[in-house]
């Protein structure tokens, strides 16, 4: 009954090298352990770069040094009350932004879909601005101490996130089905935003328009600790998904007949990149089109299947945390960095489209 | 919890039954698909459903696999109700590939097949040795190991249909669904896929349910035919018991001639032309 036994493959059967130690194993693609690495080694070097660059140039040498506690004076001070907290959030903001667009991409298999293009974005920028134009952010934003605009953020936030997950769940939650609604929320915040836009005085309508373009400038450890513990839960989260997600990116028949309990494992993805972006729009704003390019970037350096979370993530942190180098160096005038990683990356994800042979995803 | 890695089934000394449908209500939101239906599948059988469009068949076998819970009746595996079997351990026992799969842009034959091991891994046992001896055996029983670097979405229409096969084989299931596995295909793929799906039955012992629109095909490669009909079963038996020229009329509307296939011997269908 038994066919002969096949020879001792020598040929390897999947695309990543096995990794065996003790009882843990698994099958890893050089790609996969390569592109996270250099693009933290090059996070590394333009952050500190970027602590050094401003009205009083530091060199990046003593950057590090000042980081690890050698640092003097006024030195210590710009670095670390003045300009790490600025590049703390952008790196942090930027992984949060890389990992959510890989989670809802994979989950709706769909690159269009991003906290931009579902709406959830839009609810935090509605939430800032209505903080910002209703009390009056410029002038009596010293009573709300800076923490009124990020909680409304974030409530904005949450509050697109859970809409997005009732109006699209029906037994499960179809992709296309999420895509849609995302852009019905969209639109809903959008209108609100221009409605509240219309009404403002004409300062509280140009630091809302700031706002909503995402922005780095004057942040404090005030904005980087909450991200970070945010982040510290939550990414941790999100990457121990990564196994289920390789399933998941089939059809739902095939996934659930592979053993994934679809609903609990969807509720999770939509929970965590919701959490995710929450946090980073409250801290910096929605810093266009980073969880929309990134993945794809991410996918297109990497060569898999999917968006990869832990590239995706760093590649974010890059993009935001160069972004915000450039705007402050190269260009005659600080603008803000949403302005220049739509500018930046777009023109480069068009770069890959072009000259990839891969469609989409 | 020790996880079977074999790929030979436990043979039985009786054929018990491995699957089963009481009194099964199915439907999709208010309408109801398919009525208190009643099908055994036994240890080690290979039984095709047949019936005309939207008679519930691929409905059915949802149902069989767990993918769609009954609104009223229940399904047993291994005579639990396989609704509150976890879901990790149906798949380690009953494996389904749906029909017409999709397989994400750039993923390699070798790794869709390696994603059948799913069930039986954990995230620190990733990649045992195990599972790479299961999934190049998989690879070489339904000879893809030569295509295992070839990204699926470059293949051709009968070269995916046994990867996925081949994932399903490394699985390493008892059971084996297959929701209509030859459509798309040319009459050669169509026997491809058919005469391998036969081996996976006959050599590796899998008991087989297929969803099939081809009778004559069905009625050559299954042991056993089940007909179907505006959501009930209708006929239950070996092909030469099912494939009547009375019930062609009933259930497919169809009046036609049944002769013996000169090749297999099993019925063959002759239409002559639809009734009403």
């Amino acid at each position: 009954m038994s066919v002969q036994a096949p020879e001792r493959e020598v040929r390897p059967v999947r695309s990543g090298r096995t990794v065996r130690i003790g009882p843990v194993s698994a099958s890893l693609r050089w790609r996969d352990v390569v592109v996270p690495s250099v693009a933290f080694a090059a996070l590394a070097l333009v952050s500190a770069v970027s602590m050094g660059r401003g009205d009083f140039p530091i060199g990046v040498v003593d950057v590090l040094r000042t980081l690890v506690g050698l640092g003097e004076g006024p030195q210590e001070f710009i670095v670390l009350e003045l300009r790490a907290p600025r590049v703390i959030v952008g790196v942090l903001v930027g992984l949060a932004f890389g990992v959510a667009g890989a989670l809802f991409q994979t989950f709706a298999r769909n690159p269009l879909a991003s906290p931009d293009t579902l709406g959830i974005t839009a609810g935090a920028s509605a939430g800032a601005v209505a903080a910002i134009v209703l009390t009056g952010g410029t002038s009596t934003g010293a009573i709300l101490g800076g923490l009124g605009i990020p909680l409304a953020a974030l409530l904005g936030a949450l509050a697109a996130g859970l809409l997005l997950f009732l109006l699209a769940w029906r037994a499960g939650i179809d992709g296309y089905r999420l895509v849609l609604v995302g852009i019905a929320l969209w639109a809903v915040g959008n209108a609100l935003i221009d409605f509240l836009l219309t009404r403002a005085e004409i300062y509280d309508a140009s630091s809302a328009y700031v706002w909503i373009t995402g922005s780095l400038n004057s942040r404090t450890w005030d904005h980087a600790v909450p991200l970070a513990i945010a982040l510290a839960v939550l990414l941790p989260l999100s990457l121990a998904l990564n196994r289920v997600l390789a399933v998941m990116q089939f059809g739902d028949d095939t996934a659930r007949g592979l053993g994934v309990r679809l609903a609990g494992a969807q509720t999770a993805v939509v929970l965590l990149a919701v959490g995710l972006v929450a946090f980073a729009v409250s801290a910096a704003g929605p810093i266009a089109f980073v969880s929309l390019i990134v993945p794809q970037i991410a996918v297109r350096l990497t060569g898999g299947s999917r968006p990869p979370l832990l590239a995706s993530g760093l590649v974010g942190a890059l993009l935001v945390v160069g972004a915000d180098l450039v705007t402050r160096t190269v260009l005659p005038e600080a603008l803000p960095v949403g302005i220049l990683t739509a500018a930046i990356g777009a023109p480069y994800l068009l770069w890959l489209l072009v000259r990839g042979r891969r469609q989409f995803t | 919890m020790t996880t079977p890695i074999e790929l030979e089934p436990r043979s039985a000394a009786t054929a018990r039954v491995r699957l089963a449908a009481e009194g099964v209500r199915l439907a999709y939101d208010e309408r109801v698909v398919v009525d208190g239906l009643d099908l055994q599948l036994t240890e080690g059988s290979f039984t095709a459903i047949v019936g005309p469009n939207g008679c519930g068949k691929s409905t059915l076998l949802r149902a069989l696999g767990r993918l769609l819970r009954p609104t009223a009746g229940q399904v047993l595996l291994d005579g639990q109700a396989i609704a509150k079997t976890p879901t990790r351990e149906v798949a380690k026992v009953l494996g389904l590939l749906p029909q017409t799969p999709v397989a994400p842009e750039g993923l390699t034959v070798g790794d869709l097949v390696a994603r059948g091991r799913h069930p039986h891994q954990s995230w620190l046992r990733q990649w045992s040795r195990d599972d790479e001896a299961v999934v190049a055996e998989a690879l070489a029983w339904t000879d893809m190991t030569e295509l295992a670097d070839r990204p699926v979405d470059a293949l051709s229409g009968g070269q995916r249909q046994r990867a996925w096969i081949s994932m399903a084989l490394a699985q390493g299931t008892d059971l084996l669904l297959l929701d209509e596995p030859t459509t798309y295909l040319d009459l050669s793929h169509q026997i491809d896929v058919l005469e391998l799906v036969g081996r996976l039955h006959a050599e590796r012992g899998r008991t087989v349910v297929v969803v099939l629109h081809d009778l004559n095909l069905a009625a050559r490669y299954a042991h056993r035919l089940v007909a179907m009909k505006d959501g009930a079963l209708v006929a239950s038996g070996t092909p030469d018991e099912v494939l009547t020229e009375q019930l062609l009329a009933d259930v497919f509307d169809l009046e036609a001639r049944v002769i013996p296939d000169p090749v297999a011997g099993t019925p063959m269908v002759v239409p002559v032309r639809r009734l009403r």
